[in-house]
This record gives structure tokens, C-alpha cells and sequence, in this order.
């Protein structure tokens, strides 16, 4: 794997970094190792453009996302949502356009594992964890170590990584469930271990793709309580159907429809705009 | 009731979650290593010829046999049980483990061939004059050692390498490695591949100077086989109680989440690919002193194809179901090829699809309940 640094170092020397776009909500930079988001934004997609096959599932993207934002993803199936996620997380590579993370790092050139390791955190539409391990041990993997085969060999638990285990399993409200293994938790506690596990590897920012999809109301509040909360230390991108719930918890709320952005703003905003109507309402 | 052999954690994991195996499977491992290390030894080399308690020869070639299948089984079941790769070329690493032996096994003959000469036979009747290249130090059995380790380490490193970073999985994985076994056997029936053609090597005297056919020099290799069987099974318990052994279930379980959680998959697979083609290869040299043979045929894919179905057979995942479901199907096979020859490869292919249907943990999977 790269040193990341030197990389760093050397991507800042080749490029000027894009300047903001963002009208800036946040006006504090959160400073966080590893990412350089001294321009207050960590997430930069400049004319993002993906197709396969001819269908264009991103077309021209351009999104800025500021450190320490909750950035809620709308728009109907088919806009590219689901593709954004792979093209930040590097599943999927861009046909042209770049995508940084904070100033100086290259997302299109790296692997997912190497993606996962400098601080991006990814939730799946459909939950996924290890269903052969206890939720314990799942959120062990997940913590943030080396993760190279001797290390993960060798590797020990120690007292810190417990205690930091036992704290996420009370924030995800697992700790009953901690030696159950994640096959035989409910729909909706499979979702939170997931992103119990985004918060083991303590990431800068989580992709969370439908957080909420099958949980119960009660369920569905407790996350908006835990996005809340998380927002700020973190910076999240939540792609999302469920629009009281969007409403509920978003700070700036951006509307894909054909792979492009239709209209970025605060809930309400986005809620007047007349193009958004006509996509969402069909009229 | 506890169970005897837990799906295991512990000993690298530092009591992450202690479960290690009970007091049962220690006492039986124990029992185990009695009857190896003493009983069947003793039995077979003092009890007289005649009496109830003698172990016959052919008892002691042939659970030794097995043994060495024992731990084919066993690397398969870290390959195939645990991660979730099934490999239907782990016959070639074990033939290749027993060429390299059957290499300084052949050297070892000296001139005692039917024709006298420096050469093996088989170089005689092909006009060499000389050992090829690859024949070169041959003679020494530490060489012949280090070949056992490294060919077929090596080639699992690289042909894992290309087929894990192609992101080749499931049916296509197993496909290629039937074609790769394959290739080798088709590669070594060639006389000129320098290998003895189809029939081989065999005809061994002797191995470090003792008697290959000496009743003691049989007993120490069947002791020697017992000895890896136990100590592999102490490997892989510490592999798979390892973090890196979660880690290589998680990738047979949700391999996205585990490159998505940072880790790369193919260095986990690349490493326990790599290790389990070694074991075979061990296993393959323990073999051939003991059935005085290696020939092309074990690289066929039928004998890769039986890996599995022991491992099937026994319980994939649980390290010892594996062993006793290479003991169990060869026990079958050894009575059913005297008995009633022509009906064995029914026998077999109806085991393994009964106990798909109604043993998917297999054997082990009687008595062993599931983590939880």
C-alpha cells in the first residue's frame, strides 16, 4: 500500500487544488489527520461523468460536501445515488471527472480497502455484516488497526480497543446482543451494527445508503438522534427515501435526478424548487 | 452437554472470546496421540506375527495413508471451510510434495536400478546420459526438503496472486484449478518431462540410509505422519482462532464489507491459499515413502474432486471434521475397492449427496453446535 503521506505530498505538488464551491454552512474547518480539509470542504466531485453501456448514470456531477456537514442525497431510483457511492468509495471509476478527498487526495486512484483505510466509512443499501461472527467481533474487525495479513495475524485485544468496542455497542444499542451473531439480529439492528462498524474504523465521513430502510419508528427516531449526534465529529452523506426523516435531519439537502445535481439547499428550499417538483411529483 | 471441539478461538486472539476446545477434544487428541505414538508402534514391531493385539503391516501402510489424506483434508478445510475458496487442484499440490521426495527417494536407489546405472531406469530407457538441470542436488535430502516446501508454495503464490487480484471467485475459481491440476498431469505423463512419464517414480531402497521397506523405518514414518497430522491441527486451530481467522471467515461471509472495513482480500486469500499448498505438499512427501509410488494419475481431477468430498463429508469449518471425514471415506474406499470394486464410486457419489442434503455441517456437524 502507498505511504499515504509522501502521496499526499506529491498529488499537492501536481495539482491546484479545487477551490469550493460550497456557499459554506460551516465556517470552523475541523481539522482531522490524514484528510486536508483546510478549504472547510472534504468531499470535492467535479463533473463526474459515469456510464455503462450508454446509460449515463452520472452525468456532468458536481458536489461539494463541507467537513462536519449532514448531507442528505434525494432523488427517484435511477439518479445516482447509489453510483456516486461507488465512484467516492472506488468501486466504480469515473469515466472523467475527479473526485478528492479534502485538497490533496485522489479518490479515483486508490482501492477500496486503501479508500476504507484513510477515513471513508460505507454503509450498504442492504445491510451487510458477518453474519458468522458475533456482533462483538464484527465491530472488532471493523476497528480502525492495521489491517495487513502478519499485524491482523499477531493482533491482540487490548483494554482501549474494549472499551472502545463496549462504547460503540452502547451507542448502536447492541450491548445486550454483543455475543449473538449478527446472522440472528433483526433487520434493524443489522443496520446499526453496520454502522457501529463505519464508527470502528473511525472514518471522517460515512456513506450511509438507506440507514433507515426497515426499521420500526422507534428505531428510525433513535438513528436520527444518532446522525445528529455523530454530525459535527463526522461528516455524513445520507442517501435516503424516507423524507421526514431527511427533514428531520438534514442540514443541506442535495437532489440527484439523471445523474446530475437538480438543486442543493436547506429541506425547504429544495421543497419550492420547481424542477424538483415536477421530477418527484411528475407533473 | 458441551460440545468436544467448539469452532475454535483463542490462543493469538488473546481470549477475545476464550472458547478453546474442551476438555473432551483434549482427551481425545490425547488418546489420539497414545495410539500413535505408542500402541500401534509397539503393537506392530514387538506383538508376534499370530497374536490378537498385532498390528499388521499392512494396517500400519495403510493408516498411514490416510493420515497424509488426513491432512489434505484438513488444509482444504482452510481454503474451502473457512474462507470459502473451493479448490479442486489441491491433488497437484500434494503430488507435486511427493515428487520433490520421490526425487532424492529416486537418487537414493544408487545403482541398485534394474540397469545399474547412475540414472534412474527410466532416464536409462529414455538414452539420457546425464540428469537434467532440475535434477541438480537432488541427491540431498534437505534440497529434496526445501523442494517439498517451495514448489508448491511457490506456484499457489503466483497462480493466487493473478486469480485473486483478477478477482476470479466461486465455480470459476474451482474451474481453473481443475484446468491447472490438469495441465500438470497432462505435463508429467510426458516421458520427456524428466519425471518417469506415467509410471513415475517407485522401486525406493531406502530413505536417509535406512531400509525404506524395514518394518522400523515404516513404523518412523507412520510416527512421523501422526506428528504432522497433530501438529497441523494445532496450526489451524491457531490460524482460524487468530484475528486473521475471523478475517478469512468474513471473507467467505461479506467479502465487500471486509475490503470496505480496509482490508485487501487478496493478501488474507493469497496467504492461506499459499499456506494450505504447502501442507499438501508435506502430506504428499510423507505419502510417498510409505506407498513406495507417485505417478501422474494423482494430479487427476477425480482425486481433487475426492478432496473436497471428504472435506464435505466430515464438516467444512471445523478442522477435525475434515480429518475424520478423510478417515472415514478411505476406510469406506480401502474395504469397498476389495469387496465389491465396481460399486465404490456409487457408494461415493451418493455419501457426498446424502450429505449435502442431510448433513450440510457434515460429520462433525452431529455433535458440534454452531458459535452462539
Amino acid at each position: 500500500m502507498m505511504n499515504l503521506a509522501v502521496y499526499a505530498e506529491q498529488q499537492a505538488a501536481k495539482k491546484e487544488p479545487i477551490t469550493s464551491k460550497s456557499t459554506g454552512i460551516s465556517d470552523g474547518r475541523v481539522l482531522t489527520p490524514g484528510v486536508d480539509t483546510s478549504h472547510g470542504g472534504i468531499l470535492y466531485l467535479d463533473s463526474v461523468s459515469v456510464s455503462f453501456d450508454g446509460f449515463k448514470a452520472l452525468n456532468d456531477l458536481t458536489l461539494v460536501v463541507d467537513a462536519g456537514e449532514l448531507r442528505c442525497v434525494i432523488g427517484p431510483n435511477g439518479a445516482g445515488k447509489t453510483t456516486m457511492m461507488d465512484v467516492i468509495t472506488g468501486k466504480t471509476r469515473p469515466d472523467s471527472g475527479t473526485a478528492f478527498f479534502g485538497q490533496t487526495i485522489d479518490l479515483t486512484r486508490l482501492s477500496e480497502p486503501e479508500i476504507a483505510d484513510i477515513g471513508i466509512g460505507r454503509k450498504f443499501q442492504k445491510p451487510t455484516v458477518f453474519t458468522d461472527h458475533t456482533v462483538f467481533e464484527n465491530l472488532e474487525l471493523a476497528r480502525k488497526a492495521d489491517k495487513h495479513v502478519w499485524p491482523t495475524l499477531t493482533a491482540k485485544l487490548d483494554s482501549t480497543a474494549r472499551d472502545r468496542i463496549a462504547a460503540i455497542l452502547d451507542t448502536i444499542h447492541l450491548a445486550a446482543e454483543s455475543k449473538r451473531p449478527a446472522g440472528l439480529l433483526s433487520h434493524g439492528q443489522k443496520q446499526w451494527l453496520e454502522i457501529g462498524m463505519l464508527l470502528m474504523q473511525e472514518p471522517q465521513l460515512l456513506l450511509l445508503d438507506e440507514p433507515v430502510a426497515g426499521m420500526t419508528d422507534d428505531e428510525t427516531m433513535r438513528s436520527a438522534e444518532l446522525f445528529e449526534s455523530l454530525a459535527g465529529d463526522y461528516t455524513l452523506i445520507v442517501v435516503e427515501h424516507d423524507m421526514d426523516f431527511v427533514a428531520r435531519i438534514a442540514d443541506r439537502v442535495t437532489v440527484l435526478h439523471e445523474g446530475r445535481v437538480l438543486a442543493e439547499g436547506s429541506m425547504q428550499h429544495v421543497q419550492q424548487n420547481e424542477e424538483v417538483i415536477e421530477v418527484f411529483l411528475g407533473r | 452437554m458441551t460440545p468436544a471441539f467448539v469452532p475454535v478461538r483463542g490462543p493469538f486472539g488473546a481470549g477475545a472470546l476464550p472458547r478453546l476446545w474442551s476438555g473432551r477434544a483434549w482427551a481425545f487428541m490425547g488418546a489420539a496421540a497414545i495410539v500413535l505414538f505408542v500402541l500401534v508402534p509397539v503393537c506392530n514391531l514387538a506383538v508376534p506375527a499370530g497374536n490378537v493385539f498385532h498390528v499388521s503391516d499392512y494396517t500400519v501402510a495403510l493408516v498411514g495413508k490416510i493420515m497424509c489424506y488426513a491432512i489434505v483434508a484438513l488444509a482444504m478445510d482452510l481454503i474451502w471451510g473457512y474462507t470459502g475458496i473451493l479448490s479442486l487442484g489441491h491433488g497437484l499440490f500434494f503430488a507435486l510434495g511427493g515428487y520433490a521426495m520421490g526425487m532424492y527417494l529416486m537418487r537414493s536407489i544408487g545403482h541398485e536400478g534394474v540397469y545399474q546405472s547412475d540414472l534412474p531406469d527410466f532416464m536409462v530407457f529414455l538414452d539420457w546420459k546425464a540428469y537434467p538441470w532440475y535434477w541438480t542436488f537432488t541427491e540431498h535430502f534437505w534440497y529434496c526438503a526445501l523442494l517439498v516446501v517451495l514448489v508448491p508454495g511457490v506456484l499457489a503464490f503466483v497462480f493466487g496472486f493473478f486469480a485473486f487480484r483478477s478477482r476470479i471467485k466461486g465455480v470459476y475459481f474451482s474451474i481453473i484449478t481443475q484446468a491447472l491440476t490438469y495441465a500438470f498431469m497432462l505435463l508429467f505423463f510426458r516421458n520427456n518431462t524428466g519425471f518417469g512419464g506415467n509410471n513415475g517414480f517407485t522401486d525406493f531402497k531406502r530413505i536417509l540410509g535406512f531400509t525404506i521397506a524395514a518394518p522400523q523405518t515404516r513404523v518412523a514414518l507412520f510416527m512421523l505422519t501422526g506428528a504432522a497430522l497433530i501438529g497441523f491441527l494445532f496450526l489451524g486451530r491457531a490460524i482460524v482462532s487468530s484475528k486473521l481467522g475471523r478475517v478469512l471467515t468474513a471473507i467467505r461471509d461479506a467479502e465487500t464489507r471486509v475490503m470496505f472495513s480496509g482490508y485487501d482480500p487478496v493478501y488474507f486469500k493469497l496467504f492461506i491459499w499459499t499456506l494450505s499448498a504447502v501442507i499438501c505438499g508435506i502430506a504428499g512427501a510423507l505419502y510417498v515413502p510409505q506407498v513406495g509410488i507417485i505417478n501422474p494419475s494423482e494430479m487427476s481431477p477425480a482425486n481433487s474432486i475426492e478432496i473436497a468430498i471428504w472435506t464435505a463429508v466430515g464438516g467444512r469449518g471445523t478442522l477435525i471434521g475434515p480429518v475424520i471425514g478423510a478417515v472415514t471415506v478411505n476406510l469406506g474406499k480401502s474395504w469397498f475397492t476389495q469387496a465389491l470394486p465396481e460399486y465404490w464410486l456409487y457408494v461415493l457419489g451418493l455419501l457426498f449427496i446424502l450429505v449435502t442434503l442431510y448433513l450440510p455441517r457434515g460429520i462433525a456437524g452431529l455433535w458440534l453446535r454452531r458459535p452462539s
